[in-house]
């Protein structure tokens, strides 16, 4: 094995090397993102090229196993590429939830075959995933969830609806929590995976107040679903429900970190800001540097097996709420400027789009008061 | 590094916590403050910290001290916060000692920290806020130099056997340069020193220099260039308070938690209303964030790198914080949360003195935006 020192410098000059300038840049909208697919959209070619490089590596996913597309890293060389790339300010080279949410519940659930199957495709981005969690009567409440899948021999069939499901209408398959056994509540829960050109699968977009719509309502008319695309034991998907959480929730706590590619907030402030504003500004700062501190503590801890189960539950709710003061104070920084919703200027209005983008932050993946339901029971032992 | 304690360094923390929770309790603190104690502390406690190596945590191991590093100095503090023992560590076991580390005179003060014996004090603070201001006159005379002026704020300043103070051997009390570190033995005459006791008990001294005149020897590092001293002092202190304000707000907090699962009201616990589990929650949040900003902040110093940013950082999170603990631990206690009797409320008079030193979280969080450029 390499010493750590020697990985360092060979990370350093490939990144050095292979890392386009122009994913080098902070990421600038949504567009601006890489998620492949089977049928991805690229606003600069530099993306796929970046996500190529990085995937042939296995460096979208650098700690998972080698035989699964992965790296094959250790924890210690998974952080110090993480340094590295964030060193050069590089990207991450795709967004996905595959790497994010089923990756880890498939190495930790899944059979051999799923895994060579799915693995691969998520590290490449060749496969984009959604997630089918909610249900019109199912938020908080998610074991509620009434999407049947009914036993019909060798296959499922799937009927029901679920809503908020991000870019359904883009993601190729969906992990999707359907109810197996009526009688009881979370007992009765699998996990299924399935393809979304499956016959009887349909989406229509929810417009957001940002002017986006990635989220869609979905809704399944006798699908077809082998029994093959199980995950987990029949009734059990509860358990793997759970774990995956724990991941979005990892996921989505990162938010609140200023990006690898340099803080924002501080840029505006150097502009000039009124006294008040600066405080604010500076006082926010000791929050968002002592919470990327969390985040490397809460990696480490991770992965050393040491971090309580709960403790996702704090990260999420804490970088949330962070994220969501970040974009306040800066459209508060920008002033007018970032009012603008189309113009050119305004890079069609990206600064209060992500400002209202925000605003799920500390709803999707569970609310804040979930979390903190979670972490008094959990992890403070309170009284129900 | 991965930035978690080591199994060693979670030995040293079994050790600390038992030895401090056995020996120095909140009710010692109690006991003190109730016998209106003149030194402030306990000499005996203070070399039994001895007798385990605690004096000399972060002193050099050819100098005979245990070689250790910040990481290891905040494991000792932080038990010392969590329960309120009122102990020279800080300023003679950790500041000081990062001080004289290296220097010439290292040799005249390191064998009696060691043992127990000395205990040192920081005068470093001119005003009623930390601002890194230094008025303080320290004139050539003779071989050596003569300090005029006016200190406040000196932990232990009373009694300390070894005083180190911040003077200017030139320019103007903003300037980097013409500052020297100069350490003063407590028996030097023309000093005196008028002990006041503090919100949370302790014992600060307001010392007034009427041309104490020191030898050549006294100058900690170099004439001038005491700032890098200086800075050095600092970073280890504002780590070393943000390692003890974590204790602060861990002992009101486990505290706050088991009265929340005691305490009833409508015939059921308090700690099942919503509304509290919520508060109780974030606090858990705050103060495991600001926890994490110290080990880092003490990590880079231990790795000799630029810890600058991190250290405004520790200090300003866990002033947040551990705030933040100590006013939830009184107001979910209710009524008893405001009785001398019960203990919470020494926890929030404790945190609020050591949010005070070495700068409080808005001198802090005014650092990093200045280092950003804004
Ligand atoms: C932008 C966005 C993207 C999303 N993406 C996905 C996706 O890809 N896939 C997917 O499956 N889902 C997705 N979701 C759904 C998300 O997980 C749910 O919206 C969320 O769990 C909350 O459920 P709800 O909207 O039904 O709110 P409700 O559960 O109705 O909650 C309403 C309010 O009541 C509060 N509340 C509810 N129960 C409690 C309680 N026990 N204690 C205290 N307060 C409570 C909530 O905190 C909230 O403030 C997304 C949501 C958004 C907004």
């Amino acid at each position: 094995m390499m010493s750590d020192e020697s990985f360092r410098a060979e990370t350093r000059a490939w990144l050095e090397a292979n890392c386009p300038e122009s994913m080098r840049q902070p990421v600038r909208s949504d567009k601006d993102a890489t998620w492949g697919g089977r049928n991805p959209t690229y606003a600069h070619p530099d993306q796929k090229l970046w996500m190529d490089r990085m995937g042939a590596r296995g460096w979208t996913v650098p700690d998972w196993p080698a035989a699964y597309g992965g790296g094959g890293l250790t924890a210690a060389e998974t952080k110090i590429l993480r340094e590295e790339m964030a060193r050069l300010k590089c990207r991450n080279p795709l967004n996905s939830f595959g790497i994010s949410m089923l990756g880890p519940a498939l190495l930790k659930y899944g059979t051999e075959e799923q895994k060579l199957e799915h693995l691969p495709k998520i590290a490449r981005g060749e496969i984009r995933w959604c997630q089918g969690y909610s249900e019109p009567n199912a938020g908080s409440d998610l074991a509620g969830l009434q999407t049947s899948a009914d036993d019909a021999g060798d296959h499922f069939v799937v009927n029901g609806q679920k809503v908020w499901t991000s870019y359904a209408d883009e993601a190729d398959w969906i992990f999707c929590l359907v109810r197996t056994d009526k009688t009881t509540k979370q007992a009765g829960i699998s996990f299924l995976l399935f393809d979304m050109a499956s016959e009887g699968v349909s989406t229509k977009p929810i417009l957001l107040i940002s002017g986006y719509s990635p989220f869609c309502e979905t809704f399944f008319d006798n699908v077809k679903v082998p029994k093959a695309n199980l995950l987990g034991t029949l009734n059990k998907g509860w358990d793997v429900a759970k774990f995956l959480l724990g991941h979005e929730r990892e996921m989505i706590s990162g938010f609140g970190l200023g990006g690898s590619a340099g803080d924002p907030l501080i840029e505006a402030a150097r502009k000039g800001v009124d006294p008040l504003l600066r405080a604010q500004i500076a006082l926010f700062d000791v929050r968002s540097k002592a919470f990327s501190a969390m985040s490397e503590k809460f990696i480490d801890e991770l992965k050393a097996g040491k971090a309580h189960p709960a403790q996702p539950s704090m990260m999420k709710y804490y970088g949330t709420e962070l994220n969501k003061s970040r974009h306040e104070l800066l459209m508060a920084a920008g002033g007018s400027d970032e009012l603008e919703w189309e113009s050119e200027a305004s890079r069609h209005g990206a600064a209060p789009r992500a400002w209202l983008r925000t605003k799920a932050n500390s709803i999707e993946g569970g609310t804040s008061e979930i979390q903190l339901n979670i972490i008094a029971k959990r992890i403070l032992d309170l009284p129900s | 590094m991965p930035l978690y304690l080591t199994d060693e360094q979670q030995m040293l923390r079994d050790t600390a916590k038992d030895f401090v929770a056995e020996h120095a309790p909140v009710s010692h603190m109690r006991a003190l403050r109730d016998a209106n104690d003149a030194t402030g502390f306990s000499r005996d406690l203070w070399k039994q910290f001895a007798e385990l190596g605690l004096t000399g945590v972060l002193v050099p191991e050819a100098d005979g001290g245990l070689g250790l590093g910040h990481v290891e100095a905040g494991v000792v503090l932080e038990e010392i916060g969590r329960n309120l023992s009122p102990s020279p560590f800080l300023a003679t076991a950790v500041a000081a000692v990062e001080a004289l580390k290296g220097s010439a005179i290292r040799e005249q003060y390191f064998p009696g920290i060691i043992a127990g014996e000395t205990v040192a004090a920081l005068a470093i603070d001119e005003g009623r806020k930390h601002d890194g201001a230094i008025a303080l006159k320290a004139e050539r005379s003779g071989n050596g130099f003569r300090l005029t002026g006016a200190k406040q704020f000196v932990t232990h300043g009373h009694v300390a056997d070894v005083i180190l103070v911040a003077a200017r051997t030139a320019g103007s009390p903003d300037d980097d340069e013409g500052v020297t570190l100069f350490a003063i033995t407590k028996d030097a005459a023309d000093l005196t020193a008028d002990p006041q006791r503090l919100a949370d008990a302790s014992l600060a001294a307001r010392l007034e220099l009427n041309g104490v005149e020191v030898d050549a020897d006294a100058v900690i590092g170099d004439v001038d260039q005491g700032r890098i001293v200086l800075n050095r002092l600092l970073a280890a202190g504002r780590t070393g308070a943000s390692a003890e304000l974590v204790g602060v707000a861990g002992g009101a907090a486990d505290m706050t938690y088991a009265y929340l699962k005691d305490r009833k009201q409508f015939g059921v616990p308090i700690g099942s209303f919503q509304a509290l589990q919520h508060r109780a929650a974030h606090l858990y949040s705050e103060m495991e964030v600001a926890r994490a900003a110290v080990l880092k902040a003490q990590q880079l110093l231990d790795a000799g790198q630029d810890a600058t940013q991190a250290v405004s950082v520790a200090k300003a999170m866990t002033g947040l914080a551990t705030t933040l603990a100590v006013q939830e631990g009184v107001q979910m206690h209710g009524g008893i949360g405001m009785t001398d009797e019960y203990d919470i409320g020494f926890y929030m008079k404790r945190a609020r003195v050591l949010a005070e030193m070495f700068g409080d979280t808005n001198f802090h969080a005014d650092q990093l935006a200045v280092a950003a450029g804004y």
